[in-house]
């Protein structure tokens, strides 16, 4: 290097930065070329530090992605068969064999509540935002409220209905729904509301035009050509619904019985049957619990899958 | 059959408004008799009010979302009021949780929430941002749809999944050789103080951080990807190499965007439950150590709900409201820094 350039970076570090020479790291005088300065090298090489340590994050990233997969998969697969899939959990944590049917079958039934309830009146919430409300304060507030509600943590709704129903009615499957249908809700409002936004107008108009009432154009229009997109929101919120734990521990309790009765009756779930297998200190019941994972991970997985398919099908957000 | 005098409603406001003195016999205003209205125009019978009808059904199902949550906070406060009044201020300031003898001081709940939630936000913002970048920036074109695919899956599995995985794996693999590490090595700073246990504020924080991955990532991705092309080529054009076209295109355009995300992932972590119950060590103690068991405010209403009774329950309750406010507040100011530096 020539003691000219040494100068130049002698005066680079101690001039006051300007902008200009934050980004290319050196002073411009006249008479010397860019390249002939040493800061250039350190800039090429904070670059390439910069690019290793992005690629290493994702790297960092992506191995609980795969280590997660393999070990559901493999333990999974492992304790996974044809009893564990029919079969009720056997009374004691200890004694091999047996299933989550009972679980599964709970997770089936107040997810499907859940979901019968908070589906049409989310996407009817929705349709109010869209096509009634618009930017009034009104509809702005539902707006709002409706992002608050999906932060809210779901053990926090567990113990809403915990003090609103259970202290009356019992635990049960009804409250364990009713815990998920209000978790659902608000995902099912708002991504329902960004699908009707892209209706076209044209079509809105089309129906006015030929003379349907609002409400017509609602159900037989707006809603049919969103529908797409809007199923895609109720899968992913059942898919999150099917994944909750927290607010089932304080609403359907668990149990290890199999039954279909809906209150004052606790319940089993996929997730506390794993909860409760993730817990205690047999091999058995740990045995449960990662072919317990395996199943609940494959529905949640279908549905995500799923829910990614059918949007991308879809004419409207294409 | 044109139904005398009545108004129509919704999209046929327009019409009648103009119409709405006319009774059935007589001549139309707008235009001579002969010509044929259409009949369509006025319903009758009970399609008349079909429309109204819907429309207060949508609006009610819209207000729903605002009644139940006003429900959630009205039903979970007057639950746990007599806790509060019997305790005071002391329910957020002691950290004496003795449910037999009546004393519920939750601060070592509300220190386990934050010091886990913090470790998450420390090691998970970094990790986000840098797979959000080189998703976007860095990768080639054909990895980029694996690798979002990829990430997403972490966003979609179960948090009694992570709970069983963090026990099971991460715990013998990781966390235990790491605190064993960091205690041996860091044991003189009191955040690392030994003993080392795997269940403590640190392997809640690693798993949380691993769950909030996802969601940052997403949220910073789809903020950077909306950087014009425009200013990045021109930095570029300006001899930037591709770190410094980040730093000066990219990263000052979506700093709002990031800090939204990285507060709303805070208050995912903040309210998450079934993972830092498995992992946090459910020891109620303020310790400075984060390689020390510990607790959090979800994980206790998790862990002892079931045994609690009267007083003690109430108590959980409260915990419950004082998370409620927590997440809340941290998601409004999301929500405000986003909408503030927006507009900016």
């Amino acid at each position: 290097m020539t003691p000219k350039t040494e100068a130049s970076v002698e005066m680079s570090a101690n001039a006051p930065s300007t902008h200009s020479q934050r980004w290319t790291g050196a002073k411009l005088e006249p008479g010397i070329a860019l390249r002939d300065l040493r800061p250039a090298k350190r800039r090429v090489w904070r670059n390439r530090r910069n690019a290793i340590l992005i690629g290493l994050a994702t790297v960092l990233v992506l191995i609980p992605v795969g280590m997660i997969l393999t070990y559901i998969a493999v333990k999974g697969f492992q304790y996974m068969n044809l009893e564990f899939l029919t079969h009720s959990q056997p009374f004691s944590m200890r004694k091999v064999g047996g299933g989550f049917l009972n679980g599964l079958i709970g997770t089936a039934l107040m997810v499907g509540i859940a979901a019968a309830v908070s589906v049409p009146l989310g996407v009817l919430g929705a349709v109010y935002l869209v096509e009634y409300g618009k930017k009034n304060w009104l509809a702005m507030l539902i707006r709002f409220f409706a992002d608050v509600m999906t932060g809210v943590p779901s053990i926090f709704v567990g113990l809403f209905v915990y003090t609103a129903l259970v202290v009356h009615y019992g635990f049960g499957a009804l409250m364990g729904a009713a815990a998920l249908a209000i978790i659902m809700m608000p995902i099912v409002v708002r991504s329902t509301e960004e699908m009707l936004k892209l209706v076209p107008v044209e079509l809105k108009d089309a129906s006015y035009a030929l003379g349907a009432p609002k409400w017509k154009t609602v159900t037989k229009v707006i809603i049919p050509s969103a529908l797409p997109g809007i199923s895609t929101g109720v899968m992913l919120a059942i898919a999150r619904a099917a994944g909750e734990t927290a607010p089932l521990i304080l609403t359907a309790l668990g149990s290890l019985q199999l039954t279909a009765k809906l209150w004052n009756s606790p319940i089993s779930a996929l997730p506390l049957a794993i909860l409760e297998g993730a817990r205690n200190p047999f091999g058995a019941g740990q045995g449960r619990a990662w072919a317990g994972a395996l199943e609940l991970i494959i529905i949640v997985l279908v549905l995500t899958v799923v829910a990614r398919v059918i949007s991308s099908r879809s004419r409207l957000t294409r | 059959m044109l139904t005398p005098g009545r108004r129509d409603s919704g999209s046929l406001r327009v019409m009648t408004s103009t119409t709405s003195s006319l009774s059935g016999d007589a001549p139309l205003l707008n235009g001579p008799r002969d010509v044929p209205q259409p009949r369509v125009w006025r319903r009758k019978g009970v399609g008349r009010w079909a429309d109204p009808l819907f429309a207060t059904l949508a609006a009610l199902c819209g207000v729903l979302v605002l009644l139940v949550l006003a429900y959630m906070v009205i039903s979970t406060t007057t639950t746990a009021l007599p806790v509060f009044k019997s305790q005071g201020i002391s329910f957020v300031t002691s950290s004496t949780w003795d449910p037999s003898n009546g004393q519920f001081g939750a601060l070592a709940f509300i220190y386990g929430t934050i010091m886990t939630s913090l470790i998450a936000l420390i090691i998970g913002l970094p990790l986000s941002l840098g797979v959000a970048l080189f998703v976007t920036d860095y990768c080639p074109k054909r990895l980029r749809g694996p690798l979002t695919y990829a990430v997403d899956l972490l966003a979609a599995v179960p948090s009694v999944v992570y709970g069983l995985w963090g026990v099971f794996v991460l715990l013998p693999l990781f966390l235990q050789p790491v605190s064993d590490f960091l205690a041996k090595y860091l044991g003189f700073l009191p955040f690392f103080k030994g003993p080392a246990s795997g269940l403590s504020y640190f392997g809640a924080g690693i798993i949380l951080a691993i769950m909030i991955t996802p969601i940052i990532t997403a949220l910073a991705r789809e903020i950077i990807s909306t950087v014009p092309t425009a200013d990045r080529q021109a930095a570029y054009a300006l001899g930037a190499t591709r770190w410094e076209m980040i730093r000066a295109a990219v990263l000052p355009r979506s700093r709002a965007g990031i800090v939204g995300a990285a507060m709303l992932g805070l208050g995912r972590a903040l309210g998450e439950t079934i993972a830092v119950a498995l992992l946090v060590g459910s020891v109620a103690k303020v310790d400075a150590s984060m390689l020390h068991p510990g607790y959090s405010m979800a994980a206790v209403i998790a862990n002892t709900f079931s045994e609690a009774t009267g007083e003690h329950i109430q108590a959980l309750v409260g915990i419950g409201v004082v998370l409620f406010v927590m997440t809340i507040i941290i998601n409004m100011a999301a929500r405000a820094i986003v909408w503030r530096f927006n507009r900016t």
